[in-house]
């Protein structure tokens, strides 16, 4: 007889759990959706600051950026994704001086490890959260840093 | 009383019969409307598959909080028709020592026990193809042919997951049928009839399901649970469970042989709304109240295959509902809750519906001048 009783009681239970299980989900039909339809939502779009999409140099008004061309950041690149040409110059008072030629990252082969980054002494480079880099071709993935023009900033000016 | 139906299609059947019968000899006439019929049913058979999987789609993403498709067409809405094409020209993959004839063979079992089905069902006043005078009867035993299917596909892949899908598969429909039939017996006893025409006219005034009040829901409730666990659905999907058997049953299957058990699985679900609708909440009859004629009428505007396909809507989005509520059940749980839950219930509710049919208990007995029947 106990069991019988225990057998029945069990069903109603099992049925009012059900249906609250049901009424989570019921709930949850009508919940505000959290899809984001992207490029309709280009305008809103919030992406974290963190996120490391875009390798660049930041120039400053002048055309002028930090990169000394001393190559720590490709010696610390694990994949070799980023290459440093530079030559040296004379300067006026007569100083042997390297200055940037070139700086190319290939953002196919990067890992956004931001090892680059953390290791350059002076600051030159940085991460940006643009994120719509897709293009047609691989050759297109490869990214010169430096405009064309553009020279070291002496420390004395910013001093 | 006579409503007018402005939207019915027995007019336009009418017509056509008196058309064919006019320009051609019996014979052929009779050949060329069952022709008619049958590519009817087969392109109804199809667009239903496409709509339906549409909206599962969409129901699913709203109960998981998202939107579902929402990019081909507008909502999203030509989705199904592109995933179709996709299905059509896929490969076909042939496996290496599987039993051939079998193998092809098993899809059709699956999908020509559906299409059986599916032809037996009244769609409307007027909209039913085949109608027997064990209707019930005969539902019941053609989608059981499906699993013959699941289990040749099993057995024939050559394929452990395939067989130990098809072997759960084969334990869960057989058990459940079982209480699918007792259930639909139950209501048998109420209407007194196995026609699905006649079932459907009883219900003129009252629905089953509230004519025999009590044993009749608890006879809805294992119907729609026994239905929902015969076409493999969630909870009950554990025949394809993925992380334990890849695909069940199925997994071997490519291209548009898999197509046929992914159309199959969607119109059971129809189905077994279809039949649910029918028999316990009236099929196509519109909402009527004895002798208010203006409302009777107005409810008769809208025409009666609309008012079988909501209804049948409803119970399909309640299925959606509870297979996205529930976690998919253990093998042994899932035997235990049929044999030891749904059929002990089952037996007793049929003998509790005898009693009650035979005291005068339903409500038709009980309140006859409120259905004009005193
Ligand atoms: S983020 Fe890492 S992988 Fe990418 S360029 Fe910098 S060091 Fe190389
Ligand atoms: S970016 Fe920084 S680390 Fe790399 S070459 Fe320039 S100064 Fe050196």
């Amino acid at each position: 007889m106990k069991a019988l009783i225990k057998y029945i009681t069990d069903i109603f239970v099992a049925i009012k759990n059900l249906l609250k299980g049901m009424g989570v989900t019921w709930k949850q039909f009508w919940a505000k959706k959290v899809t984001m339809e992207y490029p309709e939502n280009r305008d809103t779009l919030v992406i974290s600051d963190r996120w490391r999409s875009e390798l660049t140099m930041p120039h400053d008004e002048n055309n002028e950026h930090a990169c000394t061309a001393c190559g720590i950041c490709m010696m610390n690149c694990p994949n070799g994704t980023i290459s440093v040409t530079s030559s040296t110059v004379e300067t006026e008072d007569g100083k042997k001086k390297r200055v940037l030629d070139a700086y190319t990252w290939n953002q196919g082969s990067c890992t956004f490890c931001n090892l680059c980054v953390l290791t350059c002494p002076s600051k030159a480079i940085a991460f940006t959260n643009d994120f719509e880099g897709a293009v047609f071709n691989k050759e297109k993935l490869i990214y010169r840093l430096n405009q064309p023009g553009s020279k070291l900033r002496e420390k004395k000016k910013t001093q | 009383m006579n409503y007018k139906q402005p939207l019915e299609l027995t007019g336009l059947i009418a017509n056509l019969d008196a058309f064919f019968r006019e320009h051609l000899s019996p014979f052929w006439a009779s050949v060329v409307e069952g022709l008619l019929i049958l590519i009817a049913i087969v392109a109804l058979y199809a667009v239903i598959a496409l709509a339906l999987i549409y909206v599962e789609r969409k129901i699913t993403g709203f109960f998981q909080s998202r939107l579902g498709p929402n990019r081909l067409g507008k909502y999203g809405s030509i989705q199904s028709i592109a995933d179709m094409i996709k299905i059509l020209i896929k490969e076909i993959i042939h496996i290496n020592r599987a039993d051939r004839f079998l193998f092809y063979v098993a899809p059709f079992f699956v999908i020509g026990s559906s299409l059986m089905a599916f032809g037996a069902i009244p769609f409307g006043k007027g909209l039913q193809a085949v109608d027997f005078k064990m209707g019930v009867l005969y539902l019941i035993a053609v989608s059981s042919i499906g699993v013959l299917g699941v289990l040749l596909a099993g057995w024939s892949s050559n394929n452990k997951y395939s067989m130990l899908g098809a072997m759960r598969s084969g334990a869960q429909t057989i058990s459940y049928e079982l209480s699918a039939a007792f259930s639909l017996m139950t209501v048998v006893v109420l209407a007194g009839t196995m026609q699905l025409s006649e079932i459907v006219e009883s219900q003129r005034y009252v629905w089953n399901i509230f004519n025999g009040h009590i044993p009749a829901l608890v006879a809805f409730v294992i119907f729609l649970i026994s239905g929902h666990a015969e076409t493999n659905r969630g909870p009950f999907d554990l025949p394809e469970a993925e992380g334990e058997l890849t695909a069940g049953y199925h997994t071997e299957y490519s291209g548009i042989q898999f197509g046929y058990y992914y159309l199959a699985e969607y119109l059971n679900m129809f189905i077994v709304a279809a039949i649910a609708t029918t028999v316990f909440l009236g099929g196509w009859m519109p909402i009527q109240v004895h002798g208010w004629d203006g409302f009777n009428q107005v409810m008769w505007y809208i025409p009666s295959y609309v008012w079988f396909f909501g209804k049948t809507a409803l119970l399909i989005f309640l299925s959606l509902w509870v297979r996205w509520t529930f976690p998919r059940l253990r093998i042994d749980i899932l035997l235990n809750l049929e044999w030891k839950v749904l059929l002990p219930i089952n037996l007793f509710n049929i003998v509790m519906m005898v009693i009650t049919v035979l005291a005068g208990w339903t409500l038709t007995d009980l309140f006859p001048n409120l259905f004009g029947l005193a």
